[in-house]
């Protein structure tokens, strides 16, 4: 059971290796959006620092969404996604799999750039950590909702629109209670119970979207 | 033994057969027989339980595939009209990782495979960089190492040469020989002695049966 967890991870990361470009797209997309903001706007550091942490976590859902395509499509395209499904093992364990996989290769790799950007936009230490601490719990929820939706939009030939018409929606909470905990770092008042909700929404998004996810593929692949 | 019983396929509303009845049961060969578009590569996807059947119901050993999937999925292997062999992996690392994930009880020789199937001195290609015919091999040579009873296999020698084919089927007449159970389409003749197999010809619905 583990070891089909570790053997999907594994080739999951090989591919990805071989193809570096479906990584690093999305880290360069995230780091440019996020560039162009003190581009655009001016460089003065306390309205830089004001709406920092909303520029990030936006920039983070899009660069998330442009990602979502590698999830599941390769695979249906060239036939292992039904392997997967004919695996003798739930479903929803395999894409868990898949989906963590998928986190370890472009949401950690947001997380890791992340003090740069914070660096770019002026963001003070203790706001920089309420910043890093919502990516963490959020960029995984993201990776969860965006593969219900994939799996859902699969058997669509235009399904980039679709998807972010079902996934966008869906994360304006997460959204919502991450730039609340930034912002409540900024004035230097308690974080905490922002972060315990949005741990609380990743609790439920592990337990519950892997299920959503194998029904949905059984639904998209017949 | 694999039964279906009164199975109707629907696509689009449209009905490709009805009420399809066979069984079958340990040490045959099920030929599966029709022109283009006749429901066979459907008739595939419900035998694996990929989509589901309109009515009817197909059974492995008396119970429904749709019940207990993990079970029916440890002794089917089906390979499709899509190999399943990622194109950015290797050939020995595709087989790796088929072996790991659905057959980790069997120990094998990797090499040994990789001759069987004419690989040797590909293995380290990425699978993307072989022809299309290779490429069908790797997928192929999941057979040699699967310990499944039941074999599916929808148009297994597409791109394959004479020789390989002749290999595939002698592999073919070996599995059914020790007990296993194979169903295939295909639009070549095969060459296996005819009291080994059987034929299966789906046929059109009945004119005023052709719509639901």
């Amino acid at each position: 059971m583990f070891n089909a967890f570790a053997q999907i991870v594994r080739k999951e990361l090989l591919g990805a290796f071989r193809q570096q470009s479906d990584i690093l797209n999305p880290i360069w997309f995230f780091v440019i959006v996020v560039t162009l903001f003190p581009l655009g706007i001016g460089t003065d550091p306390v309205l830089l620092a004001r709406i920092a942490p909303g520029i990030i976590w936006v920039a983070a859902l899009l660069a998330a969404l442009l990602s979502f395509e590698r999830l599941f499509k390769d695979d249906f395209i060239d036939g292992s996604l039904e392997q997967m499904m004919l695996a003798p093992y739930p479903l929803a364990w395999l894409v868990s799999a898949k989906v963590f996989a998928h986190w370890l290769l472009t949401g950690l790799p947001i997380l890791l750039v992340s003090p740069l950007l914070a660096i770019f936009l002026s963001l003070e230490a203790n706001t920089f950590w309420a910043l890093f601490l919502t990516l963490l719990i959020g960029t995984p929820i993201l990776s969860l909702l965006g593969a219900i939706g994939v799996a859902l939009t699969i058997g669509l030939r235009k399904g980039g629109v679709l998807l972010s018409l079902i996934m966008l929606p869906l994360s304006i909470p997460i959204l919502i209670f991450s730039t609340m905990a930034i912002d409540a770092a900024a004035y230097g008042q308690s974080y905490i119970g922002m972060l315990a909700l949005l741990g609380a929404m990743l609790v439920g998004a592990i337990t519950l979207a892997p299920f959503a996810i194998a029904a949905s593929l059984r639904v998209s692949v017949s | 033994m694999l039964q279906c019983k009164n199975l109707t396929c629907v696509r689009e509303e449209r009905v490709l057969f009805n009420n399809l009845n066979f069984t079958l049961t340990s040490g045959e060969i099920l030929h599966v027989e029709g022109p283009n578009g006749i429901g066979k590569t459907s008739l595939f996807r419900l035998l694996v339980g990929l989509s589901s059947p309109y009515s009817g119901e197909i059974c492995w050993q008396q119970e429904n595939i749709l019940s207990d999937r993990e079970s029916y999925y440890q002794q089917m292997l089906y390979l499709g009209h899509k190999s399943g062999v990622k194109p950015e992996l290797t050939a020995l690392e595709n087989l790796q990782f088929f072996q790991r994930l659905y057959n980790p009880s069997v120990e094998f020789d990797v090499w040994e495979i990789l001759t069987q199937v004419g690989l040797v001195g590909y293995e380290d290609v990425l699978t993307g960089q072989l022809s299309a015919g290779q490429q069908r091999r790797v997928a192929l040579a999941r057979m040699w190492f699967s310990d499944c009873p039941l074999w599916i296999l929808d148009e297994p020698f597409t791109a394959i040469d004479k020789n390989g084919v002749k290999v595939i089927e002698n592999l073919l007449i070996k599995h059914v020989q020790n007990g296993g159970m194979v169903i295939l389409t295909t639009h070549q003749d095969l060459s296996i002695p005819a009291e080994l197999y059987k034929n299966l010809t789906l046929q059109k619905p009945a004119f005023g049966e052709q719509y639901v």
